[in-house]
């Protein structure tokens, strides 16, 4: 029998979640016209709107979990870096290509298993928004490793940066497979799938996706985690002080 | 949009190419003026070629530049919604530049070409995007005033003789229309909001409001577009026509809005029904389009930074394609 569920342990999770997609969205829209060719311009704009869509679901439905009357905008413009629950590796600054190519590899890998696996969570809701994200998912991750191989199998240039960005996030992908203990708690309750095992199925792409790009996975090391628990980069301050800027100024306005 | 290309001065063709063939050229205005289409393929005199090249290539540009002033922005965008809007828009854009070009390259120039012409300087874009976005109301008042005025060039291109011009414009148009109403309803928002807001919206129209209908080109009796572009009918109506629609548009909406234009002699004309604006400031304008305007080096710096830097990705997948294609012949000729 499921468990009965705190809502405040949902809302800390499903809030993680809106935070992951918000601030990778946001990473994602920084490339806006600054995009190696019109064609990809596009198509980063295309996936940030993606993330900034499933943010805005997980925000909502967290700001009802919350009761507060928080709405998608309170929760995104109205906390600071400490109170976001993102994973580091979404946070990165976005540096040249590669990087962002290979995060959105990394990371997508991820995600498209998970929430296929959270289409069957007991929640409704958390499994509508699964529904259709895990379909822009699989976009992002055909897109991400369409063009990690052309950069692993490009150039000697494309395939240094490609090695660096991916020596540089390696390091970050070790959180994403660590719950929290209020998420331990939703994953008992049949709500959310466990994070864990998701490192499989993840393993087995990026093993396929590097070998086709003539790339080779980083050696085992020390992991970088802290997003869940409000501990950040250093550029997720700045990011947040940009984004959050005109809302700030203008408290309460409707815009 | 923006097509000020036609007011460049004709007297800068090519005057030496051979006089066209009479009976080619008698069939050419048939077409047009049967109003059919002109196709690729088409025989069509070297200048109809030249200005369509000139003029629709100019409007590319125009959308590929137009992304920076919105793009200034997307990462301050006030609320998640505004901020999905604003995204999309500027990829609609960046989709508008890509029709353009693949409509350009029809007439026998490569989009890298067009490119080029672009990132050296030597082709115009819209004069409107060398000012800069000061404020988010900025974002409102592009879509009301620029994509509005841009709408009022541009529904007649759909009827344009030739054809892959005029297929683009459909498409473009039915988008641009969406941005403008987008564009309205963040100035609705922003004149129904705080003191702060409208004080926005109002600075961000005192901005924009001139250089908006200096988009239009210079006055009829000042234009030195030719004749041609009217017989061709790539251009139906003249730049005053155009202009004074949009402003007759935009009025009723702007008091809608409880603002004031910044033309103390704007006035109605009851015997004619129109709106009759001030002096415009044309030595602004030819500031402006002659290269110094407020934001013209940034917008073609920002350019060019944005293709030296993805120089590299772009050589990453010619090479790639070049070695999955070896590889290819290589495993054909073994398994043969």
């Amino acid at each position: 029998m499921p468990r009965v569920i705190a809502d405040a342990d949902l809302f800390e999770f499903t809030l993680a979640l809106a935070d992951d997609a918000l601030v990778l969205g946001h990473r994602l829209s920084e490339w806006s016209g600054r995009g190696p060719s019109l064609e990809e311009d596009i198509a980063l704009s295309n996936l940030g709107l993606d993330l900034v869509g499933q943010a805005r679901l997980f925000y909502t439905y967290a700001g009802e979990l919350d009761g507060n009357g928080r709405d998608e905008d309170d929760l995104a413009y109205f906390r600071n870096a400490d109170g976001y629950r993102n994973l580091l590796i979404v946070e990165l600054e976005p540096g040249d290509f590669a990087l962002t190519i290979v995060r959105q590899f990394l990371y997508a890998a991820f995600l498209h298993p998970y929430f296929a696996a959270l289409c069957r969570s007991t929640d409704a809701r958390l499994a509508a928004i699964a529904a259709k994200a895990v379909k822009e998912m699989a976009y992002h991750l055909r897109h991400s490793s369409e063009w990690l191989i052309r950069l692993g199998d490009g150039t000697p240039e494309s395939h240094r940066r490609a090695v660096e960005a991916l020596d540089l996030l390696w390091g970050y992908t070790g959180e994403m497979f660590e719950p929290t203990t209020a998420e331990q708690r939703v994953v008992a309750a049949g709500i959310a799938p466990d994070r864990t095992q998701i490192r499989q199925p993840w393993t087995t792409t990026v093993d396929a996706v590097l070998a086709e790009a003539t790339l080779q996975r980083p050696a085992q090391r020390g992991m970088q985690s802290g997003g869940r628990h409000g501990r950040h980069t250093e550029g997720l301050d700045r990011m947040l002080a940009e984004m959050q800027v005109l809302a700030r100024q203008h408290p309460g306005a409707k815009w | 949009m923006y097509t000020q290309a036609l007011n460049a001065d004709e007297s800068q063709r090519d005057q030496t190419l051979p006089a066209p063939d009479a009976a080619k050229l008698a069939r050419f205005q048939a077409v047009i003026d049967a109003e059919d289409k002109i196709e690729p393929n088409d025989w069509m005199p070297d200048a109809y070629r030249r200005t369509l090249q000139r003029q629709i290539s100019q409007h590319a540009h125009s959308e590929i530049i137009g992304m920076q002033p919105e793009g200034n922005w997307l990462t301050r965008a006030p609320s998640l919604k505004r901020k999905a809007t604003l995204l999309a828009k500027i990829q609609d854009e960046a989709g508008h530049g890509l029709y353009l070009y693949s409509a350009a390259e029809t007439l026998g120039l490569s989009r890298e070409a067009y490119c080029d012409q672009l990132l050296s300087g030597k082709a115009k874009y819209s004069s409107i995007f060398n000012y800069p976005t000061l404020t988010w109301a900025d974002m409102g008042a592009i879509g009301w005033l620029v994509d509005g005025a841009a709408i009022m060039n541009q529904i007649p291109l759909c009827r344009c003789s030739y054809g892959p011009y005029a297929r683009a414009m459909i498409r473009i148009c039915k988008e641009e229309s969406f941005h403008q109403r987008q564009g309205y309803e963040i100035m609705v928002t922003l004149a129904h909001g705080t003191p702060a807001q409208k004080a926005m919206a109002q600075d961000a129209l005192d901005r924009f409001w001139w250089p908006v209908l200096m988009m239009f080109g210079p006055s009829d009796k000042d234009s030195m577009h030719s004749a041609d572009s009217t017989k061709w009918k790539i251009k139906r109506f003249s730049n005053d026509e155009l202009r004074q629609k949009f402003i007759d548009a935009t009025i009723p909406q702007g008091r809608y809005l409880g603002l004031t234009f910044p033309d103390p002699d704007l006035t109605f004309n009851d015997a004619t029904g129109h709106w009759e604006h001030g002096v415009i400031d044309w030595s602004e304008f030819k500031r402006v389009l002659a290269g110094d305007g407020p934001c013209n080096r940034q917008r073609l710096k920002a350019r060019q930074t944005a293709e030296a830097e993805g120089a590299w990705v772009r050589d990453a997948a010619r090479a790639y394609a070049a070695k999955r294609s070896q590889r290819q012949a290589t495993s054909q000729v073994a398994a043969e």
